[in-house]
């Protein structure tokens, strides 16, 4: 296990105590003084006891701009979603079934595992394409309709929009 | 009726449209990956704004539903790539109705060398 700087630890504790918080209020559903302190304490040692277990997730949320490029990420995300109704819709509805199915390949530039997972995600809700399987940095993907076998060219329609956003926050 | 209700009302019946239109996709499409993708996308939206809709309608429950949309976003394409996967491995290949298959299925090179290193062992 590599040996984490002390940005890092504080990023991990930082994340950890605002969603656990987030949680407990969400669950809690009261702002009354004795609970929120009660609970901060309590999400504020576990944040502390787990900063060496959470190796999965990090994000660098000691730059506001990241914290501005999760937000836009999130309306693109939002946009695609959408998008892929209306997609899927027009194709159900059309009496012929338009499709063209086939599986594509692409390599992408991201490297932690955490950001892969987000960009299949994303992919799975888009307009047309599912992602099987993700080997190193090649993803395999299932796509509605084909309109190219070229794995740069499949980059282009399917994926750059999300990578685009992603490696500005990752 | 107030803002909040015909807010909602309108959120369930959007939600339950791209439900069906879900269905009617699962039902139409001719293999597994094509009903995944159409399962997938309209239940994710379908999904969300029926539960927002009820949120809408209850107010007091507005922030479970909201925790609830943020799991339904987060495991639905998971457990649609799990599925895509696990069909695969399975040797149920897609359909392919144009073109060539071996360039047409990218994957299939992938599971062809698994099973060469099996038959080897």
């Amino acid at each position: 296990m590599k040996q984490l700087t002390l940005k890092e630890k504080a990023e991990r504790f930082i994340i950890n105590w605002v969603f656990l918080m987030l949680v407990w209020l969400m669950f809690t559903k009261t702002f009354f003084w004795q609970e929120v302190v009660v609970g901060a304490v309590t999400t504020m040692l576990i944040s502390l006891a787990s900063v060496p277990l959470f190796t999965c997730c990090t994000i660098k949320i000691f730059s506001p701009v990241r914290i501005f490029w999760i937000f836009y990420y999130f309306w693109v995300f939002l946009a695609a979603l959408i998008m892929a109704n209306f997609d899927v819709a027009r194709r159900v509805l059309t009496p012929s079934l338009p499709i063209n199915p086939g599986i594509v390949k692409f390599k992408t530039k991201l490297k932690t595992p955490f950001a892969k997972m987000v960009l299949a995600n994303s992919i799975t809700l888009t307009p047309g394409t599912l992602s099987v399987d993700i080997i190193g940095d090649t993803f395999y993907i299932h796509w509605i309709d084909v309109k190219t076998t070229d794995p740069d060219k499949a980059f282009k329609d399917i994926a750059e929009p999300f990578e685009k956003v992603l490696l500005k926050i990752f | 009726m107030s803002a909040m209700e015909i807010i909602g009302a309108i959120l369930l019946l959007i939600g339950s449209a791209f439900l069906f239109l879900g269905g009617l996709g699962i039902y139409r499409m001719p293999d597994t990956y094509n009903r995944l993708q159409a399962g997938t996308k309209a239940t994710t939206l379908g999904a969300m704004s029926l539960i927002l809709g009820v949120g809408f309608l209850e107010p007091s429950w507005m922030i479970k539903t909201l925790i609830i949309i943020i799991f339904i976003a987060y495991s639905n394409p998971i457990s649609s790539h799990a599925l895509a996967r696990a069909n695969y491995k399975r040797k149920h290949f897609p359909l392919i109705l144009h073109g060539d298959v071996k360039e047409m299925d990218a994957y299939r090179e992938v599971t062809e060398k698994e099973e060469n290193k099996e038959e080897k062992k």
